[in-house]
């Protein structure tokens, strides 16, 4: 236990507050600890945590990504002109044209990035307007509603009837979720190149005099985040029903916040998708139990808020340091 | 026996700006090799270079093991066995001691996976092999600084490195840190690798170097053998002058006290700190890197307070919130690091010299005088004698040593008591230095009272009424040079017998 607060303080504490949060939920409420409401609040994470590990790749390699949620939104209208074009596609198609869509769009970013020498948070910001823009131009803020059954239809892939009658459902999004979730691991843990993601956010000049590859790094950081909003925008869309050209603006502060919270930081080299996910969670839970106690949703941004600077200020003073200060203090 | 690396016709040019002119360079296997010379001479040039970070001018010709080669790049040059532990040891904090170690053995290698335990394997078959011993899991911004040292050079080893390239290895070091570390020296070289040490503490290079090649302004002085040189030789051929300086004499100590320090300590930085300087006394601070020199200055400027202790100015306790409060109190301080922190790179030469003063050139409505502007800017100038063209040129057109006095007269502007110089001449040439000295000694016998913080020990042993040697975080002991020899400090400061 020791060991773990040691080489993983963020993940631990997260976990401590969630077990805790949930202990506290599930004591206020009596729908807190059912299955049903495990499986509801893994079904509306997953798009976040979709969108997470993919944001975190890049706050790995010392970037940042705000253009993510609009590129979303325009992967789901172009995807369903592709898809259409094809002939209505099923959803091996329909991942593989959106994940497509979303490297060429963070290959735009991380173009624009690497040979412009430009930071990444003023090129997103950019991209950010000028993907909302055009979008807005071009479709000039049509819904869509009519996305082919396969899209559209729930898809359970677990279901579980409760005593009280009411159904436990896993959904595909979370089944999707999960593979993102292995899939990013993988990736910054076990390939080359993720450990030199790792690196070049750690020590980008350090990184250069070591020949590692810097254009590899950003196009497969900015890539992935692509790929991932892409599949998330896929998700969505099948969650919702219908495709709205401004669903996803503001996610992207949403998702960042929940990241943060795990503990990757804006400087690079930070950051693990077991914090990344517990930070989602995090959010979530949190969200969840104040619509069960019937606080009102405004409530929640401000709360938020305060988790964020408190969790922030928390992993900048380690604990093991604040012990330390508390105890001079007394001792004074 | 054929040289691991010879160099012939190296030349480099920075826009317009000779750095090094027809340098010849070859190292022999197994050899402890040095490059000795002042800071600016083109040591670091010449590295990069060879590690093929710059190219040279065209005419140069490379001789590794014993292949002709036109040009370098840097991986080609880590091929051939080129490894360079660079000053700052470009590690990744945030990382493991393995990977750290072994990270070259994975890099540029496509779509490879990383098998960890193989990392580990790897980084522990090199520490074997150098007898250090890490732990390999930790985290390698959680370790001391000579601990990262000797992981850089196990990282080099890794790539099997034929001629290891130092960059100052010892500056931040100990004394029995400082032992290890040749003791690794040495291993390397029984092994038949070449270690070149750059170093600028010339005792220790003497020792354990077999040559020495010295660079001068981008020119090769000569290469000779260790054993046949002295350490005044060495000075000699390095700076180019015969330098036979003369120690501050006057003991002012009777003088009234502008600041005295009473046992003030802060938790990790420095710890019962207690001394005083005399009107028109210059105090001088020496001791390695991360003796807690800087940290002190900046207790004594406000940027942070002291835990325990009290620390008078002209006899009234102060206790400063900010470094505002410090400055309004007549304590001034030219940081150490001019480039990112002392000097606004991008700004003119006057907007950099009144950024201290502006309230003094504001006129009615809280606007600027441009006449007040020009005449503080014009009078300092002339007072120091800055080499310039134009006040509004940028700071960055200046030399080193121009730029540092820029610094300086930043901060008499705003009339201090006590001026506390940090590092002054880092970056600034031999020639220029006596001339930021000159200030010093003219400043302190018109009563202003000055702090000198400097590793250079002839800095401050020749330039200080009394030195004080801090390691630890702690002050040592106290030295006033009239009555002591420079080597009594060196010893002290350094250890004897490396």
């Amino acid at each position: 236990m020791e060991k773990i607060f040691k080489t993983h303080p963020i993940e631990a504490w997260l976990l401590i507050i969630i077990i805790a949060t949930s202990a506290v939920l599930s004591m206020l409420s009596v729908q807190y600890f059912t299955l049903v409401n495990a499986f509801d609040l893994l079904n509306s994470i997953s798009i976040n945590v979709i969108f997470a590990v993919g944001l975190l790749v890049v706050l790995i390699s010392g970037g940042i990504d705000i253009s993510f949620a609009v590129a979303a939104s325009v992967i789901q209208y172009v995807a369903f002109y592709v898809l259409s074009y094809l002939g209505g596609g099923n959803w091996f198609i329909g991942i593989i044209v959106a994940g497509g869509l979303g490297v060429i769009l963070g290959a735009i970013n991380a173009g624009l990035i690497h040979y412009f020498r430009i930071i990444s948070i003023v090129v997103t910001i950019a991209t950010f307007n000028i993907f909302f823009g055009l979008l807005m131009f071009l479709t000039k803020g049509v819904y869509l509603y009519d996305l082919p059954d396969w899209w559209a239809n729930r898809v359970i892939i677990f279901e579980h009837e409760m005593a009280n009658g009411t159904w436990a459902e896993l959904t595909l999004p979370a089944v999707i979720m999960f593979g993102a979730i292995s899939a990013t691991w993988f990736l910054i843990t076990y390939t080359s190149i993720g450990r030199q993601i790792y690196a070049f956010g750690d020590n980008p000049e350090g990184a250069r005099r070591i020949g590692i590859n810097v254009v590899a790094v950003q196009f497969i950081a900015y890539g992935w985040m692509g790929m991932m909003a892409g599949i998330g925008g896929l998700m969505q869309a099948h969650f919702m029903q219908e495709i709205v050209p401004n669903a996803l603006i503001g996610r992207e502060l949403d998702v960042l916040a929940a990241v943060v919270l795990g503990g990757a930081t804006l400087g690079g080299g930070r950051g693990t998708v077991m914090g990344c996910v517990l930070g989602v969670l995090l959010m979530a839970i949190i969200q969840n139990g104040l619509n069960l106690l019937g606080v009102t949703p405004f409530a929640f941004k401000a709360i938020v808020g305060v988790i964020i600077l408190l969790a922030i200020t928390l992993s900048n003073v380690s604990f093991v340091e604040l012990r330390a200060y508390l105890r001079m203090k007394r001792g004074q | 026996m054929i040289p691991v690396i010879q160099l012939s016709n190296i030349s480099k040019t920075f826009g317009g700006v000779r750095a090094l002119i027809n340098i010849d360079f070859e190292v022999m296997p197994g050899e402890v090799h040095c490059l000795a010379g002042e800071n600016g001479c083109g040591k670091s040039t010449l590295i990069k270079i060879i590690s093929g970070v710059y190219t040279p001018d065209p005419g140069a010709n490379f001789t590794l093991m014993g292949q002709e080669h036109k040009t370098l790049s840097p991986a080609q040059a880590r091929r051939i066995g080129v490894g360079v532990i660079w000053q700052d040891h470009a590690l990744f904090p945030e990382m493991s001691v393995a990977e750290n170690i072994a990270i070259e053995s994975f890099v540029g290698l496509k779509s490879k996976l990383v098998r960890h335990k193989n990392i580990k394997d790897v980084a522990q078959k090199v520490c074997e092999r150098l007898g250090v011993s890490f732990d390999l899991d930790a985290q390698v911004k959680t370790l001391p600084i000579a601990q990262k040292q000797l992981i850089a050079i196990c990282r080099v080893l890794v790539s099997d490195a034929r001629i290891v390239f130092m960059d100052e290895p010892t500056a931040s070091l100990t004394q029995s840190e400082t032992k290890h570390l040749l003791d690794v020296v040495r291993t390397l070289t029984a092994e038949n690798v070449a270690v070149v040490f750059v170093s600028h503490r010339l005792a220790e290079v003497l020792e354990i170097a077999d040559r020495v090649t010295v660079l001068r302004d981008g020119k090769k002085v000569g290469v000779y053998d260790a054993s046949e040189m002295t350490l005044a030789k060495l000075t000699e051929k390095m700076t180019g002058l015969t330098i036979n300086p003369a120690v501050v004499g006057q003991n002012l100590t009777k003088n009234e006290t502008v600041l005295e320090v009473k046992q003030i300590s802060r938790t990790g930085e420095y710890k019962d700190i207690s001394f005083s300087i005399a009107r028109g006394e210059v105090v001088g601070i020496t001791g390695l890197l991360g003796a807690g020199r800087t940290e002190l200055a900046l207790s004594l400027f406000g940027m942070t307070r002291p835990e325990q202790g009290q620390i008078y100015l002209d006899g009234k306790a102060v206790k400063f919130k900010s470094n505002l409060e410090a400055i309004s109190s007549g304590v001034a301080y030219v940081s150490e690091d001019r480039l990112s922190l002392g000097l606004i790179q991008d700004q003119s030469i006057e907007n950099n010299l009144i950024s201290t003063v502006l309230d003094k050139t504001i006129v009615c409505g809280g606007l600027l005088s441009f006449k007040k502007k020009k005449a503080i800017v014009g009078h300092w100038i002339k007072e120091l004698s800055v080499k310039l063209g134009s006040t509004s040129d940028a700071i960055s057109t200046l030399s080193g040593g121009n730029q540092q006095k820029v610094a300086i007269a930043k901060w008499l502007a705003t009339k201090p008591k006590l001026l506390i110089l940090d590092a002054p001449t880092v970056g600034v040439d031999i020639g220029a230095r006596e001339g930021i000295f000159k200030i010093v000694r003219d400043l302190a016998s018109k009563g202003l009272s000055i702090l000198l913080i400097s590793d250079e020990v002839s800095e401050v042993y020749f330039n200080s009424n009394r030195v004080l040697h801090m390691s630890n975080g702690c002050i040592q002991k106290e030295y006033v040079p009239a009555r002591c020899n420079i080597s009594e400090l060196e010893d002290a400061i350094y250890g004897k017998n490396i």
